[in-house]
């Protein structure tokens, strides 16, 4: 079986893996990273979203042995070692940005990644950002405040 | 998904000889297609060849009047490239409205084309531009390069290496997606060039095609209003739960109309 070699969460992982294991896979039942959420199974709706190489990428829709040498972050690696949350996390818990909470990993991972690349987002971005994302819930009002007050508390605090 | 053996080969020769030598060997690009309909098992390759590794199947190049992009090239690259931009507007543009910004991270040109999705984008672009595919045996002309539904004239073990869009004088992509699926239920894309004015059509049928009848109005007069007498027959579009055949021959013609309004 070849083996797998990547970063998650800054931690280097070596594994071995089936070539037909997808990364979703991977990161929930090798390495119990089970933040990273399987929705759809069909790359539509995002709950998988991780950063691959900083990149946000569907993860059920990519083979975990593609990652190799690849640095991974899930969910779980986005707030700061020693506690507390992302401001990217803060603000959708403060904005009330989930309701059931199964797309809030992909969302919030999207989100982070927007942030990144356009510091100063308006609605319009946020909202054309999010298009790979799919919240059944919210009706995504309060995601797209969460996403605007997010991506200001992330330049603040740079 | 059934098993497979996984391969990664650093260059174009390497490729072709792991899938010469493979009972039945699969190119793996972006895989944004392959790999949902490899889960859905309605493919069973012996042989995976990912080509993410190979540097010569990436890179845009300006070159004069031509753009080349590479087959590995991924969507939010040519999205965003300045060159692109700035020299063919519509091929940006319909690179950034390809899926959602997930698949355009992984999604490849080289791998959207091979594929010919009825409903794909970059097909239109690759038409209405006159592009020329280049694989590892030949250069093959868009027009004779997408010949039926999923269908190209790519052979076995034939790979992409790149692709070449000439630099038109005006180009613009208008497309009407569908809202759950994002793919375009009806692209229109038309390009004026001192080659003349073509306008390629996706989604609406099995396989992209030009609109003679449009681009010989267009030629007389690029805007708009020389589109507004031409009806589009029905006959032989898709039909299916997202729209008649009736219903997307309207809506090319809408297409059309605002393409033309916002080449550039």
């Amino acid at each position: 079986m070849p083996v797998v070699s990547l970063t998650v969460n800054n931690k280097p992982v070596s594994k071995d893996v089936a070539p037909n294991t997808l990364l979703v896979q991977f990161l929930r039942d090798e390495l119990g990273l089970t933040g990273t959420h399987v929705g759809c199974d069909t790359s539509q709706c995002g709950a998988c979203v991780i950063h691959l190489d900083g990149a946000p990428v569907k993860s059920c829709t990519l083979l975990a042995i593609q990652a190799d040498q690849c640095a991974v972050t899930t969910i779980e690696g986005l707030a700061p070692e020693g506690g507390g949350l992302h401001p990217m996390q803060q603000a959708f818990r403060e904005h009330h940005g989930l309701q059931c909470g199964f797309c809030t990993p992909g969302m919030v991972m999207t989100a982070v990644a927007l942030a990144r690349t356009t510091p100063h987002l308006a609605e319009a971005d946020i909202r054309h950002g999010l298009e790979g994302n799919l919240c059944r819930c919210t009706g995504y009002q309060n995601i797209v405040d969460a996403v605007l007050a997010g991506s200001q508390a992330m330049r603040e605090t740079k | 998904m059934y098993e497979f053996d996984y391969h990664k080969p650093v260059d174009v020769a390497g490729a072709l000889e792991t899938s010469g030598g493979s009972d039945d060997g699969l190119f793996l690009a972006g895989g944004q297609t392959i790999i949902t309909v490899m889960k859905q098992r309605l493919a069973m390759p012996s042989d995976v060849i990912d080509l993410n590794a190979i540097d010569d199947l990436c890179g845009i190049r300006v070159k004069e009047d031509v753009i080349s992009i590479g087959a590995m090239c991924r969507h939010a690259d040519v999205a965003s490239h300045s060159d692109v931009r700035r020299l063919i507007p519509g091929l940006a543009d319909l690179a950034g409205k390809i899926g959602d910004p997930h698949v355009r991270n992984r999604g490849t040109l080289g791998g959207s084309i091979a594929n010919n999705d009825p409903a794909a984008d970059y097909p239109a672009a690759v038409v209405a531009l006159g592009a020329t595919v280049h694989t590892n045996l030949r250069d093959i002309a868009a027009g004779d390069f997408f010949t039926d539904l999923f269908e190209t004239a790519l052979k076995d073990s034939e790979l992409i290496i790149r692709v070449t869009f000439p630099v038109p004088e005006k180009s613009a992509y208008e497309k009407i997606l569908n809202p759950a699926s994002r793919f375009a239920m009806v692209g229109v894309f038309v390009s004026q060039s001192v080659a003349g004015v073509r306008v390629a059509v996706t989604g609406a049928g099995p396989c992209v095609f030009q609109l003679p009848e449009m681009e010989d109005a267009l030629m007389r007069s690029f805007s708009a209003s020389a589109l507004e007498k031409i009806s589009i027959n029905p006959g032989g579009l898709n039909s299916d739960l997202h729209g008649s055949a009736e219903y997307r021959a309207h809506l090319i013609g809408v297409a059309a109309r605002r393409a033309v309004t916002n080449a550039c």
